[in-house]
């Protein structure tokens, strides 16, 4: 009996910790909430943690309608996506060359992709920076897809190399036989095989393209080409002492990375791990 | 078919594009940096080579605060290998036991991970706020008024306050990938040594953190060169203020290049913090001879 309740003694206080730190990863972001639903009498008023009294909605339409979030919004989301595919076709083409081609330097070629996992975004800040008003890339989104692809595909290729290698030989010998080309085999047959590789690529660029600041902030100063970071960093003067439009523009941000990862949360854990055992 | 797969042809065409841009994007551009750090040069002026001369005014602390930037990027390493690590770490091994909510743990553990830096600095700056944020709200409410501070302009607590926020948001991320790890340990090793009458802490101690030693790893460095790196968080917090308490290399590189145009110190800069992350990942490859077990 003794030993029974000294158990359950122990489970109640680690549950405790547990809750204490559960509570502490998720209350600024639940306090941000709060507070972009208040007016600033509310928010400068006595209690900065009482629930909002009246759900200022009109927060959110401020900054939609006037804090242009609705052009960054789409600005990121075309980054993004065209990063990710961009990424994925590179990489993925690559990688079956390196995994399933015979040629001598494929050893030597890995080595040389996988160095770049090795390498600080900011070593390489100026020389793009300089290049891009040279060429003109700066202010266009080309200025941050080239970059944020190049930076995912070490990553990606390595990923896709190790997918690539558990496929059986058979697979691609038999459509050869029935007298498909070698774009046909990669496109019809390699590519589905490795649907679960490129989902976790893809979620991998998505967080790093969605959240960068450093690129964003240097290649681009224009209104319309603006992603969320900087649009956000430029929110911040305009709002400094409106707090709730400024939250509002902070959660309206943050909404598809969260939604997406409640969605696909056992999806986005499985490629934190792939990702961090390849690298 | 071994014809088609050795087709040179066809090499070339699917290793070409990655191959290309890898090379123009990142590998040039890094030889490039290299080549402006042995540089005295504002964009305008003429191009003076000066060879190391950049790199000995680093040393020398020049631009001021730089040597200031180099220990608190390290202090930060420190404190995420011995600390962030190693909550993660207990995290891991209390939620992998199979208690009740385990999925709600990892999944709330694991949000400010995906959440962008600008957004958690910039709800950071409004927690730390002297006047209307929560912390001090919090201190007054439990009668520690006398402790409430305007915590980033003050060079005794600006440190500390930034550095709580790097730990925070990526304790999840080594949770995680440590999490995985422990499931991944087949349950008949763990039933045996249960069997064999062994404590929850000797179990830990003697079967799970050995058998997840090659993770752990990749969490040290993964802590590692991310702190050598940090940018983002500092930047939106302080920007390495008040009078370069919170500075870091990049924060100070980052100046030194888009503010005041030296671009080839700001080039040094950028190829020091190349240089300490590679040195640093063979570092904890051979300080961590961590052998992989297969099951």
């Amino acid at each position: 009996m003794h030993i029974i309740h000294k158990i359950r003694k122990k489970k109640y206080v680690s549950y405790i910790i547990l809750m204490l730190i559960a509570f502490i990863q998720i209350y600024p972001l639940f306090w941000l909430l709060t507070f972009s639903l208040k007016s600033n009498l509310e928010i400068f008023g006595a209690n900065p943690m009482a629930l909002p009294e009246k759900f200022m909605i009109s927060n959110y339409t401020n900054v939609l309608v006037n804090g242009n979030l609705i052009q960054y919004l789409l600005n990121s989301s075309f980054v993004t996506v065209v990063t990710i595919i961009f990424s994925n076709i590179l990489s993925a083409m690559a990688a079956y060359a390196i995994a399933r081609m015979k040629w001598r330097f494929k050893g030597s070629m890995l080595t040389f992709f996988l160095l770049g996992l090795m390498i600080p975004m900011q070593a390489i800040l100026l020389p793009l920076f300089l290049m891009m008003k040279k060429t003109g890339a700066y202010n266009t989104h080309m200025a941050l897809i080239l970059p944020y692809t190049a930076f995912a595909i070490p990553m990606a290729i390595f990923i896709f190399v190790g997918f690539f290698q558990t496929i059986p030989k058979e697979m691609e010998e038999s459509a050869f036989m029935d007298g498909a080309n070698l774009f046909q085999i990669f496109r019809r047959i390699m590519l589905p095989l490795i649907k679960p590789a490129i989902a976790t690529v893809s979620i991998f660029t998505f967080l790093a393209c969605w959240n960068e600041l450093m690129f964003a902030i240097t290649f681009i100063s224009k209104e319309e080409v603006k992603t969320l970071t900087v649009g956000i960093m430029g929110m911040v003067g305009m709002y400094a002492t409106r707090w709730g439009e400024l939250g509002a523009g902070l959660v309206v941000a943050t909404l598809p990375t969260v939604i997406i990862y409640i969605f696909m949360s056992n999806e986005v854990e499985k490629s934190f791990t792939t990702g961090a055992v390849k690298g | 078919m071994d014809r088609i797969l050795s087709n040179k042809k066809y090499i070339f065409l699917f290793v070409f594009p990655a191959f290309l841009l890898f090379v123009t994007t990142i590998m040039i551009p890094i030889a490039y940096s290299g080549y402006l750090s042995t540089l005295d040069w504002n964009g305008y002026s003429e191009k003076v080579f000066i060879g190391f001369e950049n790199y000995k005014n680093l040393f020398a602390d020049f631009p001021e605060g730089f040597t200031i930037g180099v220990k608190n990027s390290l202090l930060l390493a420190l404190l995420s290998i011995f600390i962030q690590v190693p909550i993660a770490l207990i995290l891991a091994i209390v939620i992998s036991k199979g208690l009740k909510g385990e999925k709600f743990f990892r999944t709330v553990y694991f949000i400010p991970v995906i959440i962008s830096t600008t957004v958690i600095g910039q709800l950071w700056l409004k927690v730390y706020q002297p006047k209307y944020g929560v912390l001090n709200y919090l201190l007054s409410a439990i009668g520690l008024d006398n402790l409430k501070q305007s915590w980033l302009a003050s060079t005794e607590t600006a440190l500390a306050c930034v550095f709580f926020v790097c730990v925070w948001q990526y304790i999840g991320y080594h949770m995680l990938l440590l999490y995985s790890a422990i499931k991944s340990i087949p349950k008949t090793i763990l039933e045996a040594a249960r069997v064999d009458g062994a404590s929850n802490l000797q179990i830990a101690r003697h079967i799970t953190i050995p058998l997840i030693k090659p993770m752990i790893k990749v969490c040290v460095t993964f802590a590692l060169i991310g702190s050598l790196k940090t940018f983002d968080l500092i930047y939106v917090l302080t920007k390495g203020g008040p009078v370069h308490s919170t500075e870091v290399p990049t924060t100070i590189m980052y100046r030194v290049l888009l503010s005041e145009n030296n671009y080839g110190l700001g080039s040094a800069m950028a190829i020091f913090i190349v240089i300490e992350c590679l040195l640093f990942t063979v570092f904890i490859q051979r300080g961590f001879k961590a052998e992989a077990h297969t099951y």
